[in-house]
């Protein structure tokens, strides 16, 4: 049934609408504007020409940097969720209540300092003279190369996004129905089968979530791949600053950009869907 | 309290609280016009050159107060200028490539060459190619450095470190880092293939340089930005870099790093940084007595010295009082006249500008750059 638009209604949803118009469409609409301006220069000039679409699609490079981000920031949702699941799993069942808003508070924490000032901290612990190569010393190993490497990427990326996966994960743990897992070991269900089989599909919803906000950070994220991975290999948003580095070339920037946030929005209409699938309210 | 008690006190109307209400406001006003507010001067350029070790005395002197905007390269700082307004920076510091792209688009004043101090500089840098379009100035030349090779002291000696063929040694697989730009590392491969203009090249010669560079792939540990290329260097993780110079490991080499650069065999690049005057600027008077100031002797020194990153300065003058100031740092830079110094590596012809591609596109260096760095 239809209902009649209210002043009341207006009042809470106006500011939303016109935050959303002014911080998300408007300059979504002015990027695709971009992404049709040519540069003459390095001066931007406004008109409608497609080159910019047609270069960056027909150059592997961007192909390749497209696969790569997709699979590595895919990769970090999948093992920031597997990891962050049993601390999680832990905090929402085998903690008593204070325990737990003690927890809670410890996963807030990393938010009160610069994700970047963190990024950079691994480095001390992963550079070859670092304190982890130093303590394999010790015992006569190494020094093996961790820094500038795939690996380093991905732990950076699981600074970013592990805090805000186990909190998530945790707010949907909280929720599972208890008496579903009382009735699931009444019925001889042993604990590992509980989880696979009630807990999980219970908190379907929030343990999605985490992984797809885990994504979504990681896909856009330049700090990482550039201070942990070194740079290579390129990923979009570092072609983002290639592109714009050299040249003014905005508007190609713009078609990278505009790829980026379609990917998202395709991934995160999936993703809730695949959420969501099966539920009737 | 009694009458008398009241009227012990000093009478206070309503007329003298008006009056010392005035006065008290009008107090700020009267120490405004003993000290005079500071007027600000904006200027755009590479971190550091409106810090306080450079600026302070100038901004004490004058009663001005500078107002920095960094960039952090030469067309990020085009981009900054063509999205503001005409007259937003007084003063523009840029690299010498850029300047007559600034020129081209009319971001800059015409200069006096009468008003600077060019009779003190060396004669190489007293018509420097691209500050003058024909015989106006646009661009008075403040200082220079030379890009070569990085190298970690306790990982190579000098002598292996003096070529560009270092950077192909087995022993530094995954241990040579490039500074992320492609204008100073492909400069380089084009020194290397023997190119005696290394930005002014035919086709194949382009493809002989980009072919030479892929061989290079497998070596590299890194792409680094300004940061990374510090912090990379620093803590030993590349222990080569190319495209850099002793702007990056002069730093470090202050603060105790063992990293030096030198100038191969096959030569160096040589950036350099110059100031001009935005156009339409209203303090324009002020800007001129800036650029006087830092391209005078003491001023020179000062730049040559500078905390967030040492230079080369063009002023023989510069270079007298450099040297009666800090006699450690001007030899370590190479700049003790009446010694083997940095002229001597120019006038042997072993120095080449850095400038933009002349027979391809910037897009083509640019885009092969991405390529290789995907490769």
């Amino acid at each position: 049934m239809r209902r009649p638009v209210s002043l009341y209604g207006l009042t809470f949803s106006l500011p939303l609408l016109i935050w959303q118009l002014l911080f998300f469409v408007f300059p979504l609409v002015f990027l695709v504007a971009l992404s049709f301006w040519t540069v003459r220069n390095f001066r931007l000039e406004a008109g409608f020409d497609t080159v910019n679409w047609v270069t960056m699609f027909g150059r592997p490079v961007f192909w390749q940097a497209y696969a790569t981000t997709l699979a590595m920031a895919a990769g970090a949702a999948a093992l920031t969720s597997a990891l962050a699941f049993p601390c999680a799993y832990a905090i929402a069942f085998k903690l008593s209540p204070a325990a737990r808003r003690w927890a809670v508070f410890l996963m807030v924490i990393p938010f009160f300092t610069s994700y970047l000032v963190r990024v950079y901290s691994w480095q001390v612990f992963l550079s070859d003279v670092g304190i982890i190569n130093v303590m394999l010393g010790w015992i006569g190993l190494g020094p093996f190369r961790l820094l500038n490497t795939i690996g380093a990427t991905m732990l950076g990326y699981m600074t970013l996004g592990f805090p805000l996966v186990v909190l998530l994960q945790l707010f949907s743990l909280v929720f599972v129905d208890r008496t579903l897992i009382e009735a699931a070991h009444n019925m001889r269900c042993g604990r590992l089968r509980t989880v696979f089989a009630v807990v999980i599909p219970s908190a379907r919803v929030g343990l999605v979530i985490a992984a797809l906000f885990s994504f979504i950070l990681c896909f856009g994220d330049f700090v990482s791949p550039i201070y942990l991975g070194g740079g290579d290999p390129t990923t979009l948003s570092i072609l983002i600053t290639d592109t714009t580095k050299s040249g003014q070339q905005w508007p190609r920037a713009a078609v990278i950009a505009l790829t980026m946030i379609a990917t998202l929005m395709v991934v995160a209409f999936l993703a809730v869907r695949f959420a969501y699938k099966g539920r009737t309210k | 309290m009694t009458q008398d008690d009241r009227g012990a006190r000093p009478a206070l109307s309503r007329r003298g609280v008006l009056a010392m209400g005035a006065a008290a406001l009008a107090t700020p006003m009267l120490s405004r016009r003993a000290f005079a507010a500071p007027t600000q001067l904006t200027m755009l350029a590479w971190y550091g050159h409106a810090e306080p070790d450079i600026v302070a005395e100038f901004e004490a002197e004058n009663n001005v107060k500078f107002v920095p905007k960094y960039y952090t390269g030469g067309d990020n700082m085009l981009g900054l200028i063509s999205q503001s307004p005409p007259g937003t920076f007084d003063v523009i510091l840029s690299d010498a490539e850029y300047v007559q792209q600034l020129n081209a688009a009319g971001y800059i004043e015409a200069l006096d060459p009468a008003d600077y101090p060019f009779d003190e500089f060396f004669p190489e840098f007293q018509k420097f190619p691209g500050h003058w379009d024909g015989d106006t100035l646009y661009s008075v030349i403040t200082r220079f450095g030379f890009l070569g090779v990085a190298y970690n002291t306790d990982a190579l000696t000098k002598a292996q470190a003096s070529t560009y063929d270092v950077f192909w040694d087995p022993a530094l697989k995954g241990k040579v880092g490039h500074f992320d730009w492609h204008l100073p590392n492909l400069g380089q491969m084009s020194l290397l293939n023997g190119n005696a203009s290394p930005y002014d090249i035919d086709g194949a010669a382009w493809d002989a340089v980009k072919e030479k560079t892929m061989t290079l792939r497998p070596q590299i540990g890194g792409f680094f930005d300004y940061g990374g290329t510090f912090s990379s260097l620093n803590n030993g993780q590349m222990l080569a870099f190319a495209g850099i110079g002793d702007w990056i490991t002069g730093t470090l080499e202050r603060n105790g790093a063992k990293v030096r650069s030198i100038i191969p065999e096959q030569g160096g690049l040589q950036f350099t940084e110059s100031f001009s005057i935005g156009k339409g600027s209203s303090k324009a008077e002020l800007a001129k007595k800036w650029i006087q100031y830092i391209t005078s002797a003491k001023g020179q020194s000062k730049s040559a010295q500078m905390a967030a990153y040492p230079c080369l300065i063009p002023s023989q003058k510069g270079w007298e009082v450099l040297s009666a100031e800090n006699p450690d740092e001007a030899r370590r830079q190479g700049m003790v006249p009446g010694e083997s110094n940095v002229m001597d590596l120019i006038r042997s012809g072993r120095i080449k500008y850095r400038q933009l591609p002349v027979q391809q596109s910037l897009e083509e260096w640019n885009d092969f750059w991405s390529d290789y760095k995907s490769a």
